[in-house]
C-alpha cells in the first residue's frame, strides 16, 4: 500500500492497493477508511455484494478472501492488498452456472435475490470442504446469513442438489420439494 | 374458454409445472439491479437528519453551518414540501420534512445533498435543532388516557385516530341461544418486516422538466400519485420506476419521506441524488405489523356451533396514519371467512403513539385477530370435550356461501386442508397423548386473494397488461406490477406462454415502470396473481384470437380448429398441418398490421353495501391449516418447534415451486412472529427502540428454522387465473395460534400473546405450579367510547347487504 498523504483539505490522500478479484489482478485506490465491501461496490462496480446492515449481522456481504468467508462490510479494503477476493460475479465459469447457481434458480431459492450472493459464496465454501454435507452441517454453515423470503428450506435443498450434481451424481429435485407432499 | 380467467382449460403445457423463473439467471449471477446498485454521473448523495426526541415542537433549525461545509450543495428543510401526504386519501398525515413538529424518535427534520455520503453524514452533525418537548405516549394505555397533547389535530378526539363498529344480526340475542359464552383477552406484539434490502432510492430531474424516481417500492402506482401531489407536478411528468425489491413484506407499500426528498432535491440541484438508509433507519420507517390488543367474546352451542362472536380491537397505530385505517378493518373483517357464525360485531380502535407507524406486513392485521381466534378455538373445543380438528371441520363456511359480514366466498378448502395435516401429523395418536414437554397444535386461517377496492376510488381496472409481439416470434408483456421476490414478473410470462403455445423464456417482461407498463395498484394484499393473471389472460387471448384468424385463412382451416403450442399453431385434426410461431406472427402483422394487444382486470363487486364494505371482500380466498409440533424446556421456558405441517388450498399453483416458497416463506415469518420477533421501545420518556440492528431484533435464523411439510390443495376457483389462489400470505397466519395451541398440549399453559418469549412460558408454568392460572397474557381490555353500530341484517336473515336503521339492544 502506498503512503497516505494528508490532502489541502483535511482529509487523508487515497490509498491505493493491488489485489486479485474474480482471478483477475486489480488495482484500484479509494478512501483508506472504506471497507471491502464498499471498494467492491462503489470502485470496481461488483454490485453483486450486496449490505443489509453493514454491521456484521446480516451475512450479504459475505465475499471470499483466499478462499475463506469474510463479511466485505467488516473488512478494510486497505486489508486486502495482495489477497484474492471471490464475489458473486467470479462464481460462474464463463456462461456456464455453478452448480450451486443453478441448483438456486432450479429450486427457486433466491426469492427476492438480495441474500443470494452471501448464501451462494458461503455454500461453495462448504461444498468444497465437506462435499456430501447432512442437512445438519448445511445448516450450521449458513447460520450466519439471514434470508427473510425463503424459509431456508429450498436454499437447503439447493445446497443438497448441487453436492450431489458435484459428485458426478444426476441428480434431481425431490417430487416433494417441487410439488409438496401427496 | 368458458370465461375470462382460462380455468377450463385441459392440457396445460406450462401452468402447474416447475419452470424456472424469468429474473433466477441474473439473481443467481448478482447481475440484477437493486435501488442501491445504480450510479449515475455527477449523482449526489443525501443523509437525512432525524428526530432525537418522541414529540416535540420545534423551536428552531440553524442550517447555516452545514450550508457552508465543503462539498454540500443543499440543506433541505420541511418548508418547501408543505403538502401533506399518506397512503390512504383519509390520513394524509405525513410531511417529508417535519414542518413544526415532530412526533416520534427518527422523524425526519432536515436533508443534506452533498457530493459523496460521508460528507453529508458530517454535515448533519452541523444542524442545530432546538424542541420544546411534549409528554410522548408509548403505548395503547397512554394513548387513551393522554387526550392531551393531541399528536395529531384530525381524527375521532384526543389520540384516537379510528373507531368502527359493525355489527352483523343482533349478537346479544346470539349470545342467549348460546349454551356457553366465553371471552378470551389477547395480545399480538407489533414486528417489522426486516426485508434484507435496505431502502434505497435515486432521483433525477431532467432540463425537459421531468423528474424520474428509481425506488425500491411495492406499489409504485401509488407513489406516482403522492409524488406529483407533493411535488406540485403534472403527474404525466413524473415517472416511477420501482427497481428489483430486495424484499418487501409490506414494508415498502407506502409513500416514504425519503423518495419524495431525493425527488425534490434531484429538482432543486438539477443532478441525480440518491439515498440509501441505514437499519436502523429502516427500523423507524417500519410500517409493520400493529401491535394489537382483541377481546374475542364468543356463544356457543355444546355442538361447537357459534352463535354470535363480539370481536374487539386497539390498534397501536404509531405516530401516522399511513395504511392504518385499512388495518383496522382487517384486523375483524376477515374473522368470519372460516367457520360459520350466526352473528357477527366487531369493534375496532386505533391510536396515535410516538412510535413508528404500523402498516401493512404479511397478512395485513389478520394475523393478530386469527391468533386470537385460532387459540380461542382451541380453548372452546377443550371445554367441550371435542378434537378440535373435528369441531372445526363441522362448522366450516360452505363453497359458493356469503358469510355473516356479506363477503362472497368462491372455493373453500379448508377441509380437505385440515384433512391433510391431521393426517399427516399422526395427530389423533399424538394430540393430548405426548409426553410432557413435547406438544401438538392445530390452526386455520383464510386470507384474500387481493384486495376488492382500489386505495383511492375509483372504477377503473386494477390491472392492466400490454402485449407486443414483433417479428422475431418475440412476445413482450408490459404490466405495472412490481417484482420484490414472489415471482410476479415469472408468473406474467407464464401465463402469457400458456396461451400463445410459446416457452416462458421466449417472452421479455417490462414492469413496474409508469411511463412504460399499464397500471397494476402494486403488490399487496396478495393481489398480484389473480389480478395480473387474469388481464394478461385476457391480453393474450386477444393476441391468440389475431394469429388464429391470420392462420386459419391461409391454412384454409377453420379457426376453431386451430391449436397454439409448441411454438406452432397447428390444425388439431391434423396436427402436421400449421405453421410455426414466427409465420403466424408475420402472417397475423401483414393482416393487421402492428400487432399488439391489451388486458385489464377489474374484481368482482362487493356484495355488501353498508359503509365500510369495501374492506374485506376479495375475488376469492385462500385457506390454510397447519399442525405445529413443540418441544418446551420447562425449566428455561425455551420452545423449540421442530416441525410444522401446513395444507393450503390454492386454487391451482402456476408454478408449484414458486408456490412450495411463498409458503415455506410464510411459515418463517409465522415462526419468527411466534417466538421472537417484536418492535419494542424502551419506556415512555425517550420512546427509542430498544434494538433496531439486524443482531438483536431476533428473527429465525437457519437453526432456529423447522422442518416444514407442506400439502397443496388444488380446488381451481372460476375467479383466479386458471384457477389460481394466493399463496403468499395465507400461510404465515394459522403458524402462531397452531405454535400456541401445541404449547398448551406440551406444558399445559395457555400463552395468549406473541412472541412467545422463554419469560413469558417460564412464568405461566410457575404460576401453574403454584395452583395459580396457567397463563400468560392480557387480563384487562380497556374502555374506550365507542360510536353506535353500523348495523346489517346477515344474509340469513334476509336484507340486501345494506345497513338499516337500529339501535342495539345494549348500546
Amino acid at each position: 500500500m502506498k503512503p497516505t498523504k494528508k490532502k489541502a483539505n483535511g482529509k487523508p490522500a487515497k490509498a491505493q492497493i493491488c489485489l486479485r478479484v474474480n482471478g483477475e489482478p486489480v488495482e484500484v485506490a479509494f478512501a483508506p477508511h472504506k471497507t471491502l465491501l464498499e471498494v467492491l461496490r462503489e470502485d470496481l462496480a461488483l454490485t453483486g455484494t450486496k449490505h443489509g446492515c453493514e454491521l456484521g449481522e446480516c451475512g450479504c456481504c459475505a465475499v471470499l478472501v483466499d478462499g475463506r468467508p469474510v463479511l466485505s462490510c467488516l473488512v478494510l479494503g486497505v486489508a486486502v492488498e495482495g489477497h484474492e477476493v471471490t464475489t458473486v460475479e467470479g462464481m460462474a465459469e464463463g456462461a456456464k452456472l455453478h452448480p450451486l447457481q443453478d441448483a438456486f434458480a432450479e429450486l427457486g431459492a433466491a426469492q427476492c435475490g438480495y441474500c443470494t450472493p452471501g448464501f451462494l459464496l458461503t455454500a461453495k465454501v462448504l461444498l468444497e470442504e465437506t462435499p456430501q454435507p447432512s442437512r445438519e452441517r448445511i445448516k450450521e454453515a449458513l447460520a450466519g446469513n439471514i434470508c427473510r423470503c425463503t424459509g431456508y428450506i429450498k436454499i437447503f435443498e439447493a445446497v443438497e442438489l448441487a453436492a450431489a450434481r458435484m459428485a458426478g451424481k444426476p441428480a434431481e429435485p425431490s417430487k416433494e420439494s417441487i410439488y409438496g407432499r401427496r | 374458454m368458458g370465461g375470462a380467467n382460462g380455468a377450463e382449460r385441459k392440457n396445460l403445457r406450462v401452468i402447474g409445472k416447475p419452470h424456472r423463473k424469468v429474473d433466477a439467471a441474473s439473481k443467481v449471477t448478482g447481475q440484477t439491479k437493486y435501488a442501491d446498485d445504480l450510479v449515475f454521473p455527477r449523482m449526489l448523495y443525501t443523509k437525512i437528519l432525524r428526530s432525537t426526541v418522541p414529540h416535540g415542537r420545534i423551536l428552531k433549525i440553524d442550517t447555516s453551518k452545514a450550508e457552508s461545509y465543503p462539498g454540500v450543495k443543499l440543506v433541505l428543510l420541511g418548508k418547501e414540501m408543505p403538502i401533506p401526504y399518506g397512503a390512504l386519501p383519509v390520513s394524509e398525515d405525513e410531511h417529508a420534512l417535519a414542518i413544526g413538529k415532530v412526533r416520534m424518535m427518527g422523524d425526519p427534520v432536515a436533508a443534506v445533498a452533498a457530493v459523496d455520503e460521508d460528507v453529508a453524514t458530517e454535515a448533519l452533525d452541523l444542524i442545530d435543532v432546538e424542541y420544546e418537548l411534549l409528554p410522548a405516549i408509548s403505548s395503547i394505555q397512554a394513548a387513551l388516557d393522554t387526550p392531551e397533547p393531541r399528536i395529531h389535530e384530525y381524527g375521532e378526539f384526543g389520540n384516537i385516530h379510528r373507531r368502527q363498529v359493525y355489527e352483523f344480526g343482533d349478537v346479544e340475542a346470539g349470545f342467549a341461544e348460546a349454551d356457553y359464552v366465553r371471552e378470551d383477552i389477547t395480545f399480538y406484539e407489533g414486528s417489522t418486516h426486516l426485508a434484507l434490502e435496505q431502502h434505497a432510492s435515486v432521483a433525477q430531474f431532467g432540463h425537459d422538466g421531468k423528474l424520474t424516481l428509481w425506488t425500491c417500492t411495492q406499489d409504485p402506482h401509488y407513489l406516482h400519485r403522492s409524488l406529483a401531489k407533493v411535488l406540485e407536478l403534472p403527474q404525466s411528468h413524473v415517472r416511477v420506476i420501482a427497481t428489483t425489491n430486495g424484499g418487501g413484506f409490506g414494508g415498502k407499500c407506502d409513500p416514504f419521506a425519503h423518495e419524495i426528498i431525493v425527488s425534490k432535491l434531484a429538482m432543486m440541484t438539477g443532478r441525480p441524488v440518491k439515498i440509501c438508509l441505514t437499519r436502523e433507519e429502516v427500523f423507524y420507517c417500519h410500517r409493520g405489523r400493529h401491535p394489537v390488543l382483541m377481546s374475542t367474546k364468543t356463544g356457543f352451542k355444546k355442538d361447537g356451533t357459534i352463535t354470535a362472536m363480539h370481536h374487539r380491537t386497539i390498534l397501536d397505530g404509531g405516530a401516522y396514519g399511513g395504511h392504518g385505517v385499512a388495518s383496522t378493518f382487517y384486523t375483524g373483517v376477515l374473522q368470519p371467512t372460516t367457520y360459520q357464525m350466526k352473528r357477527y360485531k366487531f369493534e375496532a380502535v386505533r391510536v396515535f403513539t410516538n412510535k413508528a407507524p404500523g402498516g401493512p406486513k404479511r397478512g395485513h392485521g389478520t394475523p393478530q385477530p386469527r391468533f386470537a381466534q385460532e387459540i380461542q378455538m382451541d380453548k372452546i373445543a377443550e371445554q367441550l370435550g371435542l378434537d378440535p380438528a373435528e369441531m372445526r371441520k363441522k362448522h366450516l363456511v360452505p363453497s359458493n356461501s356469503l358469510t355473516v359480514n356479506w363477503l362472497r366466498v368462491g372455493t373453500m378448502g379448508l377441509g380437505k386442508c385440515i384433512d391433510k395435516v391431521v393426517e399427516g401429523s399422526n395427530w389423533k395418536e399424538r394430540f393430548r397423548k405426548l409426553p410432557y414437554g413435547k406438544g401438538i397444535g392445530l390452526a386455520c386461517s383464510g386470507y384474500m386473494c387481493g384486495a376488492g377496492t382500489p386505495i383511492y376510488w375509483n372504477n377503473m381496472p386494477h390491472s392492466g397488461v400490454q402485449l407486443k409481439l414483433d417479428r422475431s416470434g418475440g412476445v413482450t408483456v408490459f404490466c405495472g406490477s412490481t417484482e420484490i421476490g414472489q415471482g410476479s414478473d415469472s408468473i406474467l410470462a407464464y401465463i402469457v406462454a400458456e396461451v400463445l403455445g410459446i416457452d416462458p423464456f421466449d417472452i421479455r417482461v417490462v414492469t413496474a415502470d409508469t411511463d412504460l407498463t399499464p397500471v397494476d395498484l402494486g403488490s399487496y394484499s396478495s393481489r398480484v396473481t389473480m389480478m395480473t393473471g387474469n388481464a394478461a389472460i385476457q391480453a393474450a387471448e386477444r393476441a391468440k384470437e389475431l394469429l388464429v384468424q391470420a392462420v386459419s385463412a391461409k391454412l384454409e382451416v377453420p379457426a376453431d380448429r386451430l391449436v397454439l403450442a409448441d411454438r406452432r399453431v397447428f390444425d388439431k385434426e391434423n396436427p402436421e398441418k400449421g405453421v410455426t410461431f414466427v409465420e403466424a406472427v408475420w402472417l397475423a402483422e401483414a393482416k393487421f398490421g402492428t400487432l399488439g394487444t391489451v388486458g385489464s382486470y377489474k374484481p368482482p363487486a362487493a356484495p355488501g353495501k353498508f359503509k365500510g364494505s369495501g374492506v374485506g371482500p376479495s375475488p376469492a380466498y385462500s385457506y390454510s391449516a397447519a399442525v405445529a409440533e413443540v418441544e418446551v424446556n420447562p425449566e428455561t421456558g425455551i420452545v423449540v418447534v421442530p416441525r410444522i405441517w401446513m395444507a393450503h388450498d390454492i386454487g391451482q399453483c402456476i408454478n408449484p415451486v414458486v408456490a412450495m416458497g411463498q409458503i415455506e416463506g410464510s411459515i418463517y415469518m409465522g415462526l419468527g412472529e411466534a417466538l421472537m420477533e417484536e418492535m419494542t421501545y424502551r419506556g415512555n420518556r425517550n420512546v427509542v427502540h430498544k434494538f433496531p440492528s439486524f443482531l438483536e431484533y431476533k428473527s429465525p435464523t437457519t437453526m432456529e428454522m423447522c422442518d416444514v411439510i407442506t400439502y397443496l390443495i388444488e380446488d381451481q376457483d372460476s375467479n383466479g387465473p386458471f384457477g389460481a389462489k394466493e399463496a403468499g400470505q395465507g400461510p404465515q397466519l394459522p403458524v402462531p395460534p397452531a405454535i400456541a395451541n401445541a404449547i398448551y398440549d406440551a406444558v399445559g399453559v395457555r400463552i395468549d400473546e406473541v412472541p412467545i418469549t422463554p419469560d413469558k412460558v417460564l412464568k405461566a408454568i410457575r404460576a401453574k405450579a403454584k395452583g395459580q392460572e396457567g397463563r400468560y397474557g392480557p387480563t384487562v381490555f380497556p374502555h374506550c367510547d365507542m360510536p353506535a353500530s353500523i348495523f346489517v341484517p346477515t344474509p340469513e336473515e334476509g336484507g340486501d347487504g345494506k345497513a338499516v336503521e337500529r339501535q342495539p339492544v345494549l348500546a
